[in-house]
């Protein structure tokens, strides 16, 4: 019998060295840690049970069949973050550079389906060459099986990816399907065709950094969340993430206790809107002045600066949050902002997190730029993603919201359960020159009535009242109550129930 | 008594002044700009009256503004506060003609004290020292010579039509004089074709000391003590005392018996100051006579139990001063910290936008300690660019020196202003600084102790240990409280460990944490332990420790992975991890911050006005290579050294946020 488990420990023990101790070195050298480091990063100590540690790939071209190290280039199991369960699989670059053969595939293939049946998040630590070239289709038969896999476990379990090395190529897909995508500085790049064959092609001389580093799609392309220095970082705050994040779509968001009192009341938000009402003001403020402890963790933070999306908690329970940033193009919508708040509310909708926006919005963005670029179709998105959520949906315009922004920033009309304005709001058709401009044309000439009739349309449609009397804002509230105000219209909204008519699905204008 | 005054003032000091007339029963009147409609002064007076635009010489300065806003109001007296008119002739003039009192000195006292000669003349007269030396033309270097023995070495020559240093020599001896005469003239021919000498008394180790006094008009007139103001950038104070650690009783006296002597030399009543540059030997020698409310006043009035604002209302009323001079006793020690919105990260630029958080520490005033603030703005209050950089006074007051400086660390730790950057770093490391806490310094202290500026502090071993065994003990309550969370899986929670690596300030320290319910026994490699306790919990911003019985407080703020801290001018970033965490995170690379003197970064977010140069042109140091208007505000950008435009990433027009690169260089 000792013998027999001494044998099993050896066994583990060559399983775990990977690709050998010199390429552990060579990864090290390079700023990266193993798979299996990794994995020790992301889950909480000593919980990690591995599957499939002595799975070998069954490739015999080209002398592979001599070349058969245990796990395959891929460690897959499951563990946990804070106590509650994830599976996890973290491609191994020391093992045939973390390439993905059949077996791999279905290695990753076997914990997705666990956490689909079991309702647990998927997160993938990707790290890898490619394709298995050796094995040709069979490769490609096993990244299409992971593909499906993403496709099916979306909107069922979250799905977060972490690119750590590179990522090209078919294998750019199966993160690309996830919910969220982060991405480490200078060590990790996507794209589907690399800096070689772009110059082939278009002639074109490019970096992979430049091509498909974490600053190009943070910054340019919106491909990746987010983007870290480096390993040790990206882990510690994707477990960070995980903390807001519920276990699958049927289960609740998570709570956890929270040293902030629900009442609070803060005083400073009474003059957070400038008097002048193109004076810009910090959206971030607010947004941290009504969270759980000031704390926010934003989705996109590089990307369509003019929108703010991320989670908070309120009462200890996660809020997904949805802003303009008067900041940045004055807060208008444009295609970027609204593709990136449609798919994080569609997100927020699929796990049933509450969503809290938060509006001022001057419109959206016009110029040919923008109309050529489709962005009544993108704009849509946004509009689409709020109206069929169902999720509870607490909305507070802090000052303009003016002409179609207003309906799309999850307006009474879209269902919001709550539709707050500050009394410094502005609901209105648009601003109050323009408006005047068009009504009262024939006085264009004539700048001092022009200026009457400005002054007349303020008075009566630069307030939030207009919208009140209707219904439309369910109540004026003051700004320094805020958070309390929230946090009530949230706790009553924990048992909101709402479904949509049956459909195979909608036809979100993508 | 008056029943209703005027401040014709703004900020702190008006705020200051409404304080005393409302525990005086006196009704208050605030005078406002369009930009201070929502300034704490204003709020807290009982009747506020517009007094036009933002610019000080469109509201605040111009005096029939403030002329009618006294008519509408019915004030009775008029307290000018500091700046603006306080010492303004014409105003204390426009005063008396409608029979108003001004809360300050007679006109004659303002007039003769405000202009340099003549007030040097007259403290001569009045027997107070002055500066010794020469201002008639000396004919060669042997008059130089002789005037130079006559003075007493070191003297310093200079040209009479100087400036920036140039012309400028110090003689020690004979021969110094003889040479420095010399290439002093010559120096001064060529610079400024005058070649004008004349010769001083050279101040060694000057320190700048300034006696309070008070006057009333029945010919009584008393002094305070003295404040040491040595500490100053640029001619403006930031740190101020009393006493001051410098001066003995016999040196007090005399200086004080000047200061009266002076004022009432010039009839003066109310509240004065006269100022006195004291050198390395205690000789002490006028400067000049400040005839209002000084900045600092406060320190006189922690340590001497006198209400200066209070003493000014009632002399301005007529009244005698209740106090004698045989009243007058110093007990303990006071520190004023002037916190001002200049960032001294950027060169201390003015910084100005939303006080997004601001939180004094907490004012108390016992038998053993008193903290106390004099502020004007509040939290989610606008710093303009319109008027002084000043935010508040943090004094604090204690039975000793030592005690006093202690006390200013902790409030300084404990003062929480967010959205703008600010000096609070800065004083914090002055107030640790050996020469401040010897009370060794002098008016060159922060050129000669911060030549290169203020970038932040490197804490000690003592603390950053203290430091390190808090952040440990926090981090461990913020970890359990994350597996608190909902969902997890029953029976196999997350267990969080006692053994830890803090890493900060390019050190890490193993600890090993042993916690009860009454706080946590933090031992080090060493074998060395730590007992924190503290009432911390996640998401406060100000965490107050117990550290082995001192009082630790840290600003806490959180950075991927880890927490900022912030305490005793130290910005840092903290790490605490498990030994195999911290094992792991010793592979990352190190990251390099990006060069950045090739570039033109945008120092403050605003608007390009106008771009300067054009890619190719080659630049000489100091040369204008574009304009940012910030707040209104135009900020011409210059070539810090002689370069080459390789490109402009901006145009005119463009609105950029802080650092963003306006152009590179070769």
């Amino acid at each position: 019998m000792k013998d027999i488990l001494q044998q099993l420990e050896s066994r583990r023990e060559e399983a775990r060295l990977g690709g050998g101790e010199r390429r552990i070195n060579v990864q090290h050298s390079k700023g990266k840690l193993t798979a299996r480091e990794r994995i020790e990063l992301l889950l909480d100590e000593d919980s990690f049970e591995e599957f499939d540690m002595f799975v070998s790939h069954r490739c015999t071209d080209f002398g592979m069949e001599k070349q058969k190290p245990a796990g395959d280039g891929v460690i897959t199991g499951w563990g946990t973050i804070n106590g509650r369960m994830v599976y996890v699989y973290s491609q191994d670059f020391t093992v045939f550079g973390g390439s993905l053969s059949e077996t791999h595939a279905q290695k990753i293939c076997k914990i997705m389906d666990m956490a689909v049946q079991n309702g647990a998040p998927v997160i993938g630590l990707n790290d890898s060459g490619g394709a298995r070239i050796q094995e040709g289709v069979a490769s490609l038969a096993g990244y299409a099986e992971v593909f499906q896999r993403n496709i099916m476990a979306s909107g069922v379990v979250p799905q977060i990816s972490v690119i750590m090395g590179p990522c090209a190529g078919g294998a750019v897909y199966s993160p690309a399907m996830t919910d969220f995508i982060f991405m480490v500085k200078d060590s990790s790049y996507m794209f589907v065709t690399g800096p070689d064959v772009v110059k082939t092609v278009t002639n074109e001389i490019v970096t992979a950094e430049e091509l498909g580093g974490a600053i190009t799609h943070t910054k340019k392309s919106s491909v990746a969340d987010g983007a870290f220095d480096n390993d040790v970082e990206a882990l510690s705050e994707v477990r960070r993430l995980v903390d807001f994040l519920p276990l699958n779509n049927r289960s609740k968001v998570p709570v956890r206790p929270f040293f902030d009192d629900p009442d609070r009341v803060d005083a400073s938000l009474d003059t957070l809107v400038p008097e002048n009402p193109n004076s810009p003001y910090d959206m971030k403020e607010l947004i941290a002045k009504l969270a759980d402890e000031g704390d926010f963790y934003e989705i996109q933070e590089e990307f369509a600066k003019n929108i703010l999306t991320g989670f908070i908690r309120l009462e200890g329970s996660t809020v997904g949050v949805v802003a303009n940033q008067p900041m940045v193009l004055a807060g208008c919508l444009d295609i970027d902002s609204s593709r990136k708040a449609a798919r994080f509310v569609r997100f927020c909708d699929a796990f049933e997190i509450p969503i809290l926006t938060l509006v001022d919005v001057p419109g959206f963005l016009p110029g040919t730029s923008q109309e050529f670029g489709g962005v009544i179709k993108h704009g849509a998105k946004l509009l689409f993603a709020y109206g069929e959520a169902t999720v509870p949906k607490v909305t507070l315009i802090t000052r303009k919201a003016y002409g179609g922004a207003y309906d799309v920033m999850s307006s009474k009309h879209l269902r919001g359960d709550f539709n707050y304005a500050w009394p410094t709001a502005e609901i209105a058709v648009m601003g109050a020159k323009g408006a005047t401009e068009i009504i009262h044309r024939a006085d264009l000439g004539d700048a001092e009535k022009i200026a009457q009739h400005t002054a007349d349309y303020e008075d009566r449609f630069a307030n939030p009242f207009v919208a009140a009397e209707r219904g439309f804002i369910d109540e004026v509230i003051q700004p320094s109550r805020s958070r309390k105000r929230i946090c009530r219209a949230f706790a009553s909204l924990r048992n909101k129930k709402q479904q949509n008519p049956w459909k195979k699905h909608g036809n979100i204008p993508l | 008594m008056f029943k209703k005054i005027l401040i014709a003032n703004r900020g702190e000091i008006a705020c200051r002044v409404i304080k005393s007339a409302q525990k005086m029963g006196i009704k208050t009147v605030a005078i406002y700009s369009e930009a201070d409609k929502h300034a704490l002064h204003v709020a807290m007076a009982d009747e506020a009256v517009l007094i036009g635009p933002p610019p000080a010489n469109e509201s605040y300065i111009v005096i029939d503004k403030v002329m009618d806003a006294i008519r509408q109001t019915g004030a009775e007296a008029v307290h000018p506060g500091y700046g603006f008119l306080s010492e303004n002739k014409l105003f204390a003039e426009a005063l008396a003609r409608e029979g108003v009192a001004f809360i300050g000195p007679p006109v004659g006292a303002i007039e003769s004290m405000g202009d340099k000669i003549t007030s040097k003349k007259i403290a001569q007269e009045a027997g107070v020292a002055t500066v010794p030396g020469h201002m008639g033309l000396i004919a060669d270097a042997e008059e130089a010579v002789k005037i130079s023995r006559e003075i007493g070495y070191p003297v310093m020559l200079k040209a009479s039509a100087g400036g920036g240093g140039k012309g400028m020599r110090i003689a020690w001896n004979d021969e110094e004089a003889r040479e420095g005469f010399q290439s002093s003239k010559n120096e001064a021919a060529s610079s400024f074709g005058d070649d004008r000498i004349f010769i001083e008394k050279f101040i060694t180790q000057p320190r700048h000391i300034e006696i309070q006094v008070l006057a009333d008009a029945h010919g009584n007139a008393i002094y305070l003590g003295e404040r040491e103001c040595s500490i100053q950038r640029r001619n403006q104070k930031v740190i101020e005392e009393a006493p001051s650690p410098f001066l003995d009783e016999k040196t007090r006296k005399k200086m004080g018996n000047q200061a009266v002597a002076l004022a009432q030399a010039v009839g003066y009543t109310s509240a004065g100051t006269v100022e006195f540059i004291v050198d390395g030997d205690r000789n002490f020698y006028f400067l000049e006579m400040n005839t209002r409310l000084q900045v600092e006043h406060p320190v006189t009035e922690l340590i001497t139990g006198v209400d200066l604002v209070e003493q000014m209302i009632r002399v301005a009323n007529g009244e005698e001063l209740a106090i004698r001079q045989k009243d007058v006793k110093l007990n303990g020690w006071a520190v004023e910290s002037r916190l001002y919105a200049e960032d001294p990260y950027r060169n201390f630029l003015p910084s100005i936008g939303r006080l997004s958080r601001y939180r004094p520490p907490q004012e108390v005033a016992d038998a053993t300690h008193v903290v106390r603030n004099d502020t004007g703005v509040f939290e989610g209050g606008e710093i303009s660019m319109y008027y002084d950089p000043m935010i508040a006074k943090l004094c604090t007051w204690a039975p000793d020196r030592a005690a006093a400086i202690e006390e200013m660390r902790v409030a300084l730790d404990s003062f929480e202003v967010e959205g703008i950057g600010h000096n609070l770093p800065f004083l914090s490391a002055v107030m640790d600084h050996e020469k401040f806490t010897s009370g060794n310094m002098t008016t060159a202290f922060i050129e000669e102790e911060f030549p290169d500026g203020f970038d932040g502090v490197e804490l000690p071993e003592d603390m950053l240990r203290r430091v390190a065994a808090s952040a440990a003990a926090m981090y461990r309550v913020a970890e359990i409280r994350r597996t608190r969370v909902s969902g997890r899986m029953d029976n196999h929670e997350r267990k969080v460990g006692t053994d830890w690596v803090v890493s900060l300030q390019g050190q890490e320290f193993p600890v090993v944490i042993d916690a009860d319910p009454m706080g946590a026994t933090v031992t080090f490699k060493d074998g060395k332990s730590h007992r924190v306790s503290s009432d911390w919990v996640p998401g406060q911003s100000l965490a107050k420790l117990d550290v082995d019985g001192m009082l630790v407080v840290i600003k806490v703020g959180k950075i991927p992975g880890g927490f900022r801290m912030r305490l005793r001018g130290a910005d840092m970033k903290v790490f605490v991890r498990t030994p195999r965490q911290a094992e792991l995170a010793r592979l990352m690379p190190e990251k390099m911050p990006p060069d950045t003197s090739n570039l033109l970064l945008c120092p403050m977010p605003g608007l390009i006005v106008s771009v300067a140069v054009e890619v190719g042109d080659e630049v000489q140091e100091g040369q204008a290579l574009c304009t940012v208007e910030a707040m209104k505000m135009e900020n011409i950008l210059r070539a810090e050294k002689k370069t080459v435009v390789a490109k402009i990433n901006t145009a005119a027009g463009a609105s950029l946020a802080v650092d963003d690169v306006i152009m590179e260089f070769e």
